[in-house]
Order: C-alpha cells, then structure tokens, then sequence
C-alpha cells in the first residue's frame, strides 16, 4: 500500500466517496424514514377513535393539498422520497458492509480462533441484529405493503374499508404474530441505528454525550414499539372491533 | 493455535514475562522462539499487543499486554494468544503483525503550521483548559492498534479520529484542520479499514481510555470540510 497523496482539487471527491459519507448517507435517509414512522405511528392510533376518524384520516391523506396538487399526489411525493432514502440507505449498508467484510476475511468480529469472547466485551444486542433485522424489515415492508397499501393480500377478509382491512387482519394470531416480529427487528434497528445515525452526523462530543443519545435512542425505539403494536394487540384481544 | 505449557509462572509476571520464560526454554531447548513485538514494557510505546481469551489486550480495561499481570488469571488456566487480526494488519511472523497503514495515516495527515526559529511566547496563543483537557485525552493514543483488532469492522477510525481530535480541537490545528480530515479518510479507506458501526468495542479495549467522541469528531470534520468545499 502506498501513500495516497490527493491534490486539493482530488481530495473533496474522494472524501464524498468514503465510508464517512456513506454513512452520512445512510445516516440522513435513515432519518427520513424514522419522521415517516412517527407519522405513519399516529396515523395508526386512529383506529382507536373508531371507523370513520380511520378512514377519514387514510382519505384525508389522499387529498392532501388539492386542487393544487391531484388525488394521492402529496402521498407520492412522500413514497417517492422514501423510496429514495430506502434505496440509498441500502446502497450504503451493503457497500459499508462489503468493506468491512474485506477487512476482517468475511468474518467480522469471529475472525479470531479464540471462542472464549463470542460476543465481544461490551456489545449490545442491538448492534448485532442491525444487518439482518434490515433483511427482517425489508420483507415485512413488502408484505406490509401488499397487505394494507395494495390491498393484493387480505387475510381475514377483504374490504374498501382501511379500517375493516385492518381489523380482519389484526384479528389472526399470527398476522399479530408477524408484525410483532418486524416491529421488534426494527425496535432493534432504531435502538443502534438512531444512536449510530447521530454520531456519524457528529453529534457525539463527549462521554456524557454518548449517554444521552443512546438514552434518546432506547426511548425513541420503545415509544415506537409500543405505538405500532398497541392497535393490532387491541384488536386481536377485542377491545377494538 | 499450538499449546505450551509454561509452568513456574508468578502472579507478579507480566503477559510478556511469561512469552519470555517460554521463549527461553524453547531457545534452550533448541526450538524456534515465539515472536512477538514488544518495547518499553511501561505501557506507554504502543509497540506490544496481543489478543488474549479473544479480547485485545486482554481481559484488564485501560491497560495494555505488558502491563497486564498473571493476577488476572487463575492457576491451570488455558489463555489463547493471537496476533492483531485485520487485513491491513498483515501478520509478519507469529505475533507480530505490520502497522505501517498507521503510519501512512499519520503521513497522510501532514503537518501543522507553527512559526519555528524564534519560540514564541507561551501565553501567546489562549486555549480553554477544558479544550486543552479534551485534546489531550485524544493525544494519550499510542496507535498500538487494538482499536482495529477489537472492531468487528476492522476500522481505524477511533485511532484516526484521535489524531483528527487531538489536532482539531487546538488553535495550531486549525489552518490544516479540513486538508488533515479529507487526507487521512482518504488513505483510512484506501489501506482497507472497514467503516466503523459506532458499536464501542475498540475503546472498550483501548488502553489508553480513548473515548468514542473522537470517531464522531472525525465524521464532523470531514463532512464539514465537504460543506466548505476546499480552498
């Protein structure tokens, strides 16, 4: 290996091409995403204030700026931006995730032949589950969206109604099951994601610092959890019908 | 790994004490010695490391191979010992691997202008000392590695982002402060350094406490640099 020696006019265009800008990146479309939940999470509480508020709200977003703009337009705005961000955020995982596989021989942290450390010294749960659970997410999105958005699978029983659409499906063990699943794999996900996004946006300064990011990111990821799964648990006990 | 029995070992024995005892006898008796790197033996050169049950440095916080002591350990025991592993750490023989990806790191980051010839006045230059504490505690790195051995990304970004932290946060970093963060990503990446997951295993084992803030100092300062656009 030798030294890189970048003119002035070089050295910007290669840092826009390093891990520290993928992970900006990765970081920035992350965050997108995490506002989209947000909304997407009290969107979903309205299922609490019964049928017509649901299906209201899920027209209202339909409608959302007409005249000036068409039926579902300012909705795909939002699943364009998002495809972008899912898109660039994955980009950024697998070329991330390539090069640290290239410098560990595709063994990461059991590169070593000692088994007396498996799990490394102070490793959280989280950070292992952070590429796969994105593997997770990226299914349970797809059957997410053929689910409620498309409306191409209805298990429970199909219905023009969101409202209907949801609790048929909420009703079945293990459709509850299913996105229990997703939502603890990206519980996981925000939990090491969010506290990694922030740091590599450089917002770490200080140990201090670093505690309370990863207070922010612990809360952040049970308020969602908590959130996305209070509607279906309701209604596969009954108390919403 | 190849087993040895290393018998007669005192508590108060370094880790390196004892490669020694074992060395002696393999010489004595003809064999090859082990290899290892090792200097000032007072944890203060970052020339010795070793991972040791797995863990860089071995199972003590904040303290490197030759200050760790066979107290840690319980009679009878089996300790496995393994060379810094990454690809840009090639090992060279037994224990000892190559380092030099961090000394083109430290290349790649240049210099710093300061006037030279006639020393100017101490007090010339005002630093907060909470600034001056901060820089400091990122200067202790003696780039011994076990940052990059303990990764599971194989990066080098806790002993980059030292060097960019340490330099960064005083007044004489500061002329060259975007050229050293875009020149020392730039040789990180091309050396083969994997891109860190803010995880916190390297300050876990670093043994001088080099703390996680750096690695987002140098993440802010490159993409700083990139705001900026270069001069």
């Amino acid at each position: 290996m030798q030294l890189v020696r970048p003119t002035a006019s070089r050295r910007a265009a290669i840092a826009l091409r390093s891990t520290v800008a993928l992970k900006a990146a990765m970081a920035v479309s992350g965050l997108v995403m995490m506002v989209y939940l947000v909304v997407h999470m009290y969107g979903n509480l309205k299922v609490f204030s019964g049928q017509a508020a649901f299906d209201g709200y899920a027209l209202h977003l339909r409608t959302i700026g007409e005249p000036f703009l068409p039926y579902a337009g300012a909705l795909w705005v939002v699943r364009v931006v998002l495809l972008l961000s899912v898109a660039v955020h994955i980009y950024a995982a697998v070329t991330v995730w390539r090069r640290a596989r290239g410098a560990t021989w595709g063994r990461g942290g059991g590169r070593y032949q000692s088994r007396k450390s498996p799990r490394g010294v102070q490793r959280t749960y989280a950070s292992f589950t952070l590429r796969w659970g994105g593997v997770v997410i990226a299914l349970f999105i797809v059957y997410h969206l053929l689910h409620l958005t498309s409306n191409t699978i209805h298990p429970g029983g199909a219905s023009e109604s969101p409202y209907v659409r949801v609790v048929h499906g909420f009703g079945l063990w293990w459709v509850v099951a299913s996105y229990t699943i997703a939502l603890l794999a990206l519980g996981l996900h925000i939990r090491h994601g969010l506290w990694s996004a922030l740091a590599d946006l450089g917002a770490n300064t200080s140990v201090a610092r670093r505690r309370y990011l990863n207070v922010a990111a612990t809360t952040t990821a049970t308020v969602i959890i908590v959130g996305f799964l209070m509607p279906p648990f309701a209604i596969l006990f009954g108390w919403v019908r | 790994m190849v087993p040895y029995e290393v018998p007669d070992i005192s508590p108060q024995m370094s880790f390196l004490e004892v490669l020694d005892v074992l060395n002696e006898r393999l010489t004595l008796s003809g064999e090859e010695p082990i290899a290892f790197d090792h200097d000032c033996r007072e944890g203060i050169c970052g020339a010795c490391g070793l991972v040791i049950n797995g863990v860089a440095h071995g199972p003590e916080a904040a303290t490197t191979t030759c200050q760790l002591h066979m107290r840690s350990f319980h009679d009878g025991d089996q300790i496995d010992v393994e060379p810094w592993r990454a690809r840009p750490f090639p090992v060279i023989k037994d224990l000892v691997v190559d380092r030099s990806s961090f000394d083109r790191m430290i290349q790649a980051g240049g210099f710093i202008s300061a006037p030279t010839g006639s020393a100017p006045e101490a007090n010339t230059v005002p630093v907060p000392k909470a600034r001056n504490d901060h820089a400091f505690d990122a200067a202790v790195c003696i780039g011994c590695g076990a940052c990059v051995a303990a990764c599971p990304n194989g990066s080098a970004m806790l002993f980059a982002g030292a060097k960019i932290t340490h330099l960064g946060l005083l007044p004489q970093g500061q002329p060259e402060r975007d050229s050293r963060a875009l020149s020392m990503i730039a040789q990180h990446d091309a050396e083969g350094f994997g891109a860190c997951t803010q995880i916190g295993e390297c300050t876990a084992v670093c043994p001088k406490s080099i703390q996680l803030d750096v690695i987002s100092r140098f993440d802010h300062d490159v993409l700083a640099a990139l705001r900026r656009g270069e001069p």
